[in-house]
This record gives C-alpha cells, sequence and structure tokens, in this order.
C-alpha cells in the first residue's frame, strides 16, 4: 500500500487543492444580535391568521400562507388541508403553522426555521431535506418519513413506513409507534428515536449518526452495531422526548443504542488520478 | 475521531493511521458527530435564538459542532457549503461541549449576517420577494 501514495505524489497529486478555495467573507463575531435571515419576514407569533383551504389547490394554499407571513402574521391555522400534497413547503422563516385535518406527500418539505403540527396524518416523504424548525404530526406517517433531512426535530407520534430518515443527514427524528423496513438506510448524520418495534435491516448501510430503538428489533443491515449508551444519551433522550409529551416504554436507559460498524469506510486516493486520468 | 487531545487536529495533520499515511490525508471527520449537546455549557446568545424561533432547544444546531480544517478551529456552513474559521482572537476552551457552543453561536452570527454569501445568491436566484 505504501507504494500507492509514493505512486500517487510521483503524480504530482498531492500538490492539487482539494480544500481551500478561501473567500474572504469578513463579519463581527461581536455584531448586533440578529437572529433571522436578512430576507426573512418579520412575523409576530401574537398575531394569528386562520383559513379554511377547502376548495383551494395546493399553490393557492402555499401562496396564502405566504401572504400572511408578509402581513407579519407569525401563527397561521389552515383548517381542512384535505390531504393535498406539498403543502407548507419551502418557508424559510420563523413561524407557528397548524394544520388541521392531514397532508398528502411531501408534505412540509425544504423547510428552515418553522413549527409546525398537523392534528392528522402524513403520506410520503414529509419533511424530507427539512433544515431546521420542528414538526409535529399527532397521528400515522408514510414512507421515506424525514427523508434525506439536515436538521431540526420531526416527531410522528403513531407508526411510520418503511424507509424512515432514509439518507437522513442531520436532525432529530422521533417515532411514537412502529418504523417500517430499512429505517435509517444511508444514514449520514443526525438521531433517530424509535419508540416501537424496528422493521427489518435497520440502519442499512448506515454511514454514521445515531438510531435509539425502545421496541424489538427485527434485524440490523449492513454494518449497523449497537453501541454503548451514555449518561449524556440518557439526558438528552429524556429532554427532547419529554418536549414532545412522550416517553420511552422501558425508559430511556433501556433503549437499544444503534450505531455505524464503520466497516464501509472505504475511501481511495486513486479517486483523483482516475478523474485526472479520464480528463 | 483518534486521540482523546482536544487540539489533536491544531496541532498535527491529523494523518495518524496506516491507512491514512498511505493516502496522505485523515479519514472521517475530525470532531464526534454523535456528541449530543450538553444544554449546561448553553450561551445566553443561543437562549435567546432559542427563545426568538420558539424552540426549547437547539434544534438543528445539535448538529453543529466545532471543527478543524488546515490546522484552524472552524465551524462547517452547510448553507455554503464550506468552513468558517473562527477568529484568532477567540480563546478555545479545553472542553468540546463548550467549544460546540462557541461554533454554534459564530455560525448563527455568520449566517444572519448581511455579508453572509447567501445574500448575494439570493438577490440572483430568488423566486418570492
Amino acid at each position: 500500500m505504501a507504494g500507492v501514495a509514493h505512486k500517487s505524489h510521483e503524480m504530482g497529486l498531492h500538490s492539487e487543492q482539494l480544500s481551500g478555495r478561501t473567500q474572504q467573507r469578513f463579519f463581527s463575531a461581536t455584531e448586533e444580535e440578529n437572529f433571522v435571515y436578512p430576507w426573512s419576514y418579520e412575523v409576530d407569533f401574537d398575531k394569528s391568521a386562520q383559513f379554511d383551504a377547502e376548495g383551494m389547490d395546493t399553490p393557492q394554499i402555499n401562496v396564502k400562507i405566504r401572504e400572511l407571513m408578509q402581513q407579519g402574521h407569525g401563527t397561521i391555522t389552515v383548517k381542512n388541508p384535505m390531504a393535498r400534497h406539498s403543502l407548507g413547503v419551502g418557508i424559510l422563516n420563523r413561524l407557528n403553522l397548524n394544520f388541521e385535518g392531514s397532508l398528502g406527500y411531501f408534505g412540509c418539505g425544504l423547510i428552515d426555521g418553522p413549527n409546525v403540527h398537523i392534528s392528522g396524518r402524513v403520506g410520503w416523504s414529509c419533511a424530507e431535506n427539512m433544515m431546521a424548525g420542528t414538526v409535529v404530526i399527532e397521528k400515522n406517517g408514510g414512507s421515506t418519513f424525514g427523508a434525506a433531512m439536515r436538521g431540526g426535530d420531526l416527531v410522528c407520534k403513531g407508526d411510520v413506513g418503511s424507509r424512515t430518515g432514509i439518507d437522513q443527514k442531520g436532525g432529530t427524528i422521533i417515532v411514537g409507534g412502529r418504523t417500517g423496513a430499512f429505517s435509517g438506510f444511508m444514514m449520514q448524520r443526525g438521531r433517530m428515536v424509535i419508540l416501537g418495534d424496528a422493521g427489518k435491516n435497520l440502519g442499512d448501510s448506515m454511514y454514521d449518526g445515531t438510531i435509539y430503538v425502545g421496541g424489538k428489533l427485527t434485524d440490523l443491515g449492513v454494518d449497523c452495531v449497537e453501541g454503548e449508551m451514555t449518561d449524556l444519551d440518557v439526558k438528552w433522550l429524556n429532554d427532547k422526548l419529554g418536549k414532545y409529551g412522550l416517553e420511552a416504554p422501558n425508559g430511556a436507559e433501556n433503549m437499544t443504542k444503534l450505531v455505524s460498524g464503520k466497516q464501509l469506510w472505504n475511501y481511495d486516493n486513486l479517486e483523483p488520478t482516475e478523474k485526472k486520468l479520464v480528463l | 475521531m483518534s486521540t482523546d487531545n482536544i487540539d489533536h487536529f491544531l496541532e498535527t495533520d491529523g494523518v495518524d493511521t496506516e491507512r491514512e499515511k498511505d493516502i496522505g490525508q485523515h479519514i472521517g471527520y475530525r470532531y464526534d458527530v454523535n456528541l449530543v449537546p450538553d444544554m449546561a455549557y448553553c450561551t445566553p446568545f443561543l437562549k435567546k435564538y432559542m427563545e426568538v424561533m420558539g424552540w426549547t432547544d437547539l434544534n438543528w444546531l445539535e448538529d453543529v459542532h466545532m471543527g478543524y480544517e488546515e490546522n484552524r478551529a472552524a465551524v462547517f456552513d452547510r448553507n455554503i457549503n464550506g468552513w468558517v474559521t473562527v477568529p484568532e482572537d477567540i480563546e478555545l476552551p479545553d472542553n468540546q461541549q463548550e467549544r460546540d457552543m462557541i461554533a454554534r453561536e459564530l455560525l448563527i452570527k455568520f449566517q444572519m449576517s448581511s455579508n453572509h454569501p447567501m445574500v448575494d445568491l439570493r438577490k440572483a436566484y430568488e423566486k418570492f420577494k
């Protein structure tokens, strides 16, 4: 193997700058407190509005939410969402958003900041690519719940389908009930808390991140192994679950912690060589 | 993480194992991505941020840690897919939890700054006013 590095040095690959590309962007670490994006709407949580979505289509509902934010409403209630797809997506603002009813596919995707409460159920890929905020679902969720999620808390108090948190890159997914097969598939970061039972191939090919399970494990996927539960884990679990009125069935300290075995961490410095040769 | 020395990646290039020496680069993260926050170290600035956002914990910042890039303390900004280096005049505590809180505070200040690159990108590509 030593020959490989030697050869790559001979080819000049290590003079290739893979990091860097520095951009000088000055800002003051002690500048005035500003807690929201420069482009976000100024909203007041105490200023509330509601509207009935019956008879409206998806774009009309999403535009209406945006208009209410522009008017400064920080709490918005949508009645009768009627399980329409792609509702409440792309909200990059602080906001309390309540859906009285159920959502269809891809509800609340790509959000960065809002606190969403859904009194009914959700379809596939709820909160996919979620960046920040909280999404709480009172009933059940569909498959690929929290797909490619990056941050925030995504909570389903009922059961969810398969492939929960597929490609999860951050944030916390909490499932009050059971989760289906291939949950945590290709998980890269973040935390998944399953209070009920977990289906087949849990954590298959997970690269990093942590899965906590309170119920029974059907089986583990490739490179998913049991980790050591720490006092900090237990404290964090109790705090986090308590915020959503949930608790581990046999206590947080008795949950099973699963992590990556890191046997699939394959790095090959010949990759740049190959690219260079192709080019 | 291959060491208990908190300054390992500030003091060395982090190329420790035989495999890393073979390929000439560090493998994996330079910090523990799975470390959950200890709120005992939460700063007043972060508490205010949580209050403004209507959150009762650090939310997405739970995934933010102090990292190390080119022997400098740095925090990764997912919005620009790049590292923001920690100003050299900020003294680093000898505790990763405290360092993580500094990283979180710094990242918020950078992301919410009018000098953040996303401000220019948004002007160029925004779909909604």
